[in-house]
């Protein structure tokens, strides 16, 4: 079966499957992407809903932090989600496809182990469209303050008049 | 309070530049009574108006008009157009520095002498000495507050320091501390207020404990009434007569407009790249290659320090980021001993970032799990800077990039740079002694981080006895044009193992003495 046909009049139980057959935490409606639970979705308007999350899987195995959930991942990327972006990111995601597919997979969302994801990765890390994700991603994922105290960061102290009195010398196993 | 002076007042002296240099040699000149422009590409930023936000208060502060890098340094791949991470602002990157304020060791004015020749390296004495700066590092230390000189107690160690000072001591090391931080310690210091571990130092310090001379050298020097600094003025030439003397700068506003400022001196302190630059932007039918270059030696002998920084991860928190960013230093390899393979020595300085800068500068162009799951542990991480000699060599230059221009038409710096092997032995002696450190306090797993973006940049108009080697003399006055001299880290015959701010500072405050005194005898 060829990548179109893969992807040719999929009803969204067909997608549920194919999301959870590849590892996927998100869902592919009909023009957005959602989590499962429904606690967050976004609705893509610019790039079709397979591409948006294809790119949303690529963002977390460019930058994977397992206990950071997907909303984090699509804040990140969803500024290429606009006119001006949308036709740049839509032909890197078919290459990253037939990439996938040159290595015997249907998809890059539909191959189902990382490593195999990531060797595909590794095999265009130096295109601009790798570098201009990546690049995006380490502003666009780590500058966002509400994944900050995932990751223990506490931010700015000043407001609360610094660590003078709040633990700067706290450390209690050396 | 400003003193506003006359576009066409030629008694003034016209300072480029409010940082280090420029902001100290311009306020003490005010101080003793001479009128003064200073001229500051950026804008004002006092301590209400920094940013405790690592992104958003370095599109605030940094200098990031455009620049090109070539060479060797993994810069240059990195952060192509962003070979320094300085600031534009009244004060300079005394905004954004650490604060750490060690004097050169005495041997390190005569590396020529005490190094011996070493291959590829234009290695040079300076004309000056540790007994000839020592006055003149007392009050530079006196004016910036720095602990552990002059009676001031040193600061307490934060989470970092305690990892690195345990780490340390386990390896043997005997000069471990909290530095010398030109950062205020106690209450009572000129009515500073006191360091409150708030971490940020580089974004400018919100208590104004640290000393900058955008928020402390400026507004004393414009409270005498003869200190103009006018913001957000770039300046684009160097003006000079036929008689070969300077007579005033051409710059442009805030609006824009070209505006032209007489001047008796004119005293340059743009930092290592916009200094040089300027000299070969204002080139003229009688300076060809641009002002004050007969030696050919403007732009040449860049130096950045030798840097780098090791991380270590723990199995337990350390919280890095709380408190002082700076406050640790371990001196013994600081020492001259060419046993280790190379010549001159570094030292090891606590350093952390905050988690948006880490995933930046950590191992930029990382990716994948090896990358991320070094974040992840980002509250068990603790941080140190490597910063050490490196060898002036004649081919690391700042050039005109004439096919690269500025908002104004003019062309851009150019910044190569290639690593020298005095510079990669002493990295990866520091690398192991880093990763070390932190492995003898249980470190499950070390990085040894390449170079950031240069803070410390140096001798792109270096101090020489002789015309030929250089483009200033002891006094910082250039060979060429007794009216021009220059202010800032690019006159650095070499650059020693030591954080330069304290240097530069000692210089402009030793130069504004010269300059005044040559005034009063009417030699300038």
């Amino acid at each position: 079966m060829s990548q179109k046909e893969s992807l040719r009049g999929l009803t969204r139980r067909d997608l549920l499957k194919r999301a959870s057959a590849a590892g996927a935490s998100f869902v592919v409606g009909t023009g957005f992407l959602a989590a499962p639970d429904a606690a967050w979705a976004y609705e893509a308007t610019h790039l079709d809903a397979e591409t948006f999350a294809t790119l949303v899987q690529m963002a977390r195995d460019i930058y994977p932090h397992d206990q950071v959930a997907d909303e984090y991942y699509v804040i990140a990327v969803k500024g290429y989600d606009s006119a001006d972006a949308a036709a740049g990111i839509t032909a890197g995601i078919a290459a990253l496809n037939a990439a996938a597919q040159g290595k015997g997979f249907d998809s890059y969302l539909a191959t189902g182990w990382e490593r195999d994801r990531v060797d595909i990765l590794r095999g265009m890390e130096d295109s601009a469209f790798f570098q201009q994700i990546r690049g995006g991603l380490v502003t666009g994922l780590y500058n966002q303050k509400a994944v900050w105290p995932i990751f223990g960061y506490e931010g700015e102290s000043f407001s609360q008049g610094g660590y003078i009195d709040r633990g700067f010398n706290d450390i209690n196993w050396l | 309070m400003t003193a506003p002076f006359d576009l066409n007042d030629d008694s003034v002296v016209v300072v480029i530049g409010t940082g280090a240099g420029g902001g100290v040699v311009a306020s003490e000149l005010a101080r003793k009574g001479i009128s003064v422009v200073a001229l500051e590409a950026g804008a004002r930023h006092l301590p209400e108006d920094f940013i405790n936000d690592e992104w958003e208060s370095f599109g605030q502060l940094a200098w990031l008009d455009p620049r090109t890098t070539s060479g060797d340094w993994r810069v240059a791949k990195d952060f192509s157009g962003l070979p320094a991470w300085i600031v534009k602002s009244v004060g300079g990157t005394t905004q954004h520095w650490a604060g750490a304020s060690l004097r050169f060791q005495e041997h390190e004015w005569k590396a020529a002498t005490t190094y011996g020749p070493v291959q590829g390296a234009n290695l040079l004495d300076w004309p000056i000495d540790a007994a000839e700066m020592d006055p003149w590092y007392t009050l530079a230390e006196d004016k910036l507050n720095v602990t552990r000189t002059g009676n001031r107690p040193g600061l307490p160690g934060n989470n970092n320091y305690l990892v690195f000072e345990k780490g340390a001591k386990a390896l043997g090391y005997k000069e471990v501390s909290t530095g010398r931080m030109a950062i205020t310690s106690r209450n009572d210091d000129n009515a500073r207020l006191m360091c409150q571990q708030t971490g940020f130092c580089f974004q400018g310090c919100k208590w104004g404990a640290k000393w900058s001379a955008g928020y402390h050298e400026i507004p004393e020097g414009e409270a005498t009434g003869n200190l103009e600094v006018r913001p957000q003025s770039h300046v684009a030439r160097i003006l000079h007569n036929e008689a070969g003397k300077v007579t005033g700068v051409e710059y442009y506003d805030a609006n824009g407009t070209l505006q032209m400022q007489k001047a008796r001196i004119v005293c340059v302190a743009g930092n290592s790249f916009e200094s040089p630059r300027l000299l070969m932007n204002s080139a003229s039918s009688m300076f060809p290659d641009g002002l004050a270059n007969s030696s050919g030696q403007v732009g040449r002998n860049y130096m950045r320090h030798m840097t780098g920084s090791v991380y270590g991860v723990f199995d337990k928190p350390v919280k890095m980021w709380r408190g002082t960013t700076m406050a640790g230093i371990i001196q013994d390899e600081a020492r001259h001993d060419p046993s280790r393979g190379f010549v001159g020595g570094y030292e090891l300085e606590t350093l952390s970032l905050g988690l948006p800068f880490m995933a930046a500068f950590l191992d930029p162009g990382g990716w994948g799990r090896e990358f991320t799951s070094a974040l992840d542990h980002y509250e068990n991480m603790a941080g140190m800077w490597i910063v050490g000699e490196d060898m002036p060599q004649e081919t690391n230059r700042v050039t005109l990039n004439h096919d690269v221009k500025d908002k104004y038409g003019l062309p851009v710096a150019n910044v190569h740079f290639d690593d020298h092997p005095n510079d990669i032995a002493m990295r990866n002696h520091a690398y192991k002694q880093g990763q070390a450190i932190y492995e003898a306090v249980g470190a499950t797993r070390t990085f040894p981080t390449p170079p950031y973006p240069s803070t410390h940049n140096l001798g792109t108009n270096r101090m020489s006895e002789n015309a030929r080697d250089g483009v200033v003399n002891k006094w910082g006055q250039t060979h060429d044009i007794a009216n021009l001299f220059i202010s800032d880290g690019s006159q650095f015959t070499t650059g020693a193992a030591e954080n330069p701010t304290l240097t530069i500072v000692a210089l402009a405050i030793r130069q504004a003495d010269h300059i005044a005194r040559e005034m009063s005898a009417q030699n300038l």
